[in-house]
């Protein structure tokens, strides 16, 4: 219904056609459309967690097994809001819980990897099957990871001295009222939208061209679509572009249209999400440089097998 | 009255520190206010996210920047117990 008004307007009101319409008319129908998605998707995600917290999160996840730890730990991360400006706290916060160092890196690679706006723009431009195993495979990332690192004993590189607090933590209660968290909800919701906007218009301005005007064989001709290197050429650029997610993943959308696999681009939008410089930069004060790159290697490596492997399934 | 503002010195926790400036303002009582940035020091109060917002030694609100008005209640809440 929607692309049906664009097509009206573009075709009918503008009388254009030919390269020009294709891009415009898709400018206009995915930047609407995933504005339209965002706000939906991130006014529902920041109201159901108004019902959460970290410290709600530290005090479910004290004393429980290693294992169980690990998937508690992944699965609150999709539900928490992440700022890598608190990893730090959280980080220490978790150490003095005597939360093990495994299920803490858990929660700290599901967090960021399942963050509402990479939920949401998925779902708006890939829909809801790639979404879903974008979820099921980052938290399998994040469990199978943390528990790696557990498994390490790399306790002694946390260069800040905690002490463990004695007993168990109180039950964190929120109690809010229904319009309290309404409040909260838009506030947050306003708030992210103005800051990621205008990068969605840059990221579906700068693929409209490519769709309007780049051939769909154009990577799969020149930049290779099964190039074996191309999984890990992905992962690694999407290190160092995380504030700039929402203006990636519309141009990736674009790029699968045009012969990138699939597997390729889910492996770019996992390492763009979940590995990220300045989050490694802030670690870096509390955590020793050994630590923070088993870290990356560790969640590096996972996506980029789960990279191959759907680009193996998908052939 | 003391309010403290926890936080390593990231964007939300100045925009916090505003509002609570903000806040104190509006409630025209004499309350200080310090801003701790040392993380050991924000440790002890036990939190995991910042900013945090501690009223007379205790732990309000974590992780979120309020409104001044939420400030203003707290202030207000603190006075009439």
């Amino acid at each position: 219904m929607w692309q049906a008004t664009v097509n009206y307007l573009t075709l009918d009101l503008l009388g254009l056609s030919g390269h020009l319409e294709k891009s415009i008319n898709f400018f206009i129908y995915d930047t609407i459309k995933i504005w339209f998605l965002l706000i939906t998707i991130i006014f529902t995600v920041s109201y159901l967690r108004t019902h959460f917290n970290t410290e709600y999160v530290r005090a479910h996840l004290q004393g429980k097994s290693e294992l169980y730890g690990n998937v508690l730990a992944a699965l609150f991360g999709i539900i928490t809001p992440f700022c890598s400006c608190s990893a730090i706290p959280l980080f220490l916060g978790f150490v003095q819980a005597r939360i093990p160092i495994g299920v803490t890196f858990s929660f700290l690679i599901s967090s960021p990897m399942n963050n509402e706006i990479a939920i949401a723009l998925l779902f708006g431009l890939f829909g809801w099957k790639i979404t879903v195993i974008y979820i099921g495979f980052g938290l399998l990332v994040a469990i199978v990871g943390g528990f790696t690192i557990g498994k390490f004993g790399m306790e002694k590189y946390i260069l800040m001295d905690v002490k463990p607090m004695e007993g168990e933590l109180e039950e964190v209660k929120i109690s809010l009222t229904v319009k309290e968290r309404a409040e909260e909800a838009y506030r947050y919701t306003i708030d992210i939208f103005k800051q990621i906007y205008l990068y969605i218009l840059i990221g579906v301005g700068a693929g409209a061209i490519i769709h309007g005007y780049i051939p769909a064989t154009f990577i799969a001709e020149y930049a290779g679509g099964d190039n074996p290197f191309a999984v890990l050429a992905a992962v690694i650029m999407g290190i160092p572009i995380y504030s700039n997610a929402s203006g990636v993943m519309p141009l990736v959308e674009v790029l699968t249209q045009k012969g990138m696999l699939l597997g390729t681009a889910l492996s770019f939008m996992m390492a763009v999400t979940a590995l990220s410089l300045p989050e490694a930069m802030i670690l870096k004060k509390i955590l020793h440089i050994k630590l923070i790159a088993t870290f990356f290697c560790i969640v590096g490596f996972g996506i980029v097998c789960i990279g191959y492997l759907f680009n193996f399934i998908l052939r | 009255m003391k309010i403290e503002v926890l936080g390593t010195g990231c964007k939300k926790c100045k925009e916090l520190e505003m509002t609570v400036k903000q806040a104190i303002a509006k409630s025209g009582k004499f309350i200080q206010l310090e801003k701790v940035e040392d993380i050991a020091k924000i440790m002890e109060y036990q939190l995991v996210s910042t900013p945090g917002l501690v009223i007379d030694g205790k732990v309000v609100s974590t992780g979120k920047v309020l409104s001044v008005n939420e400030v203003l209640e707290f202030i207000m809440g603190e006075n009439t117990l």
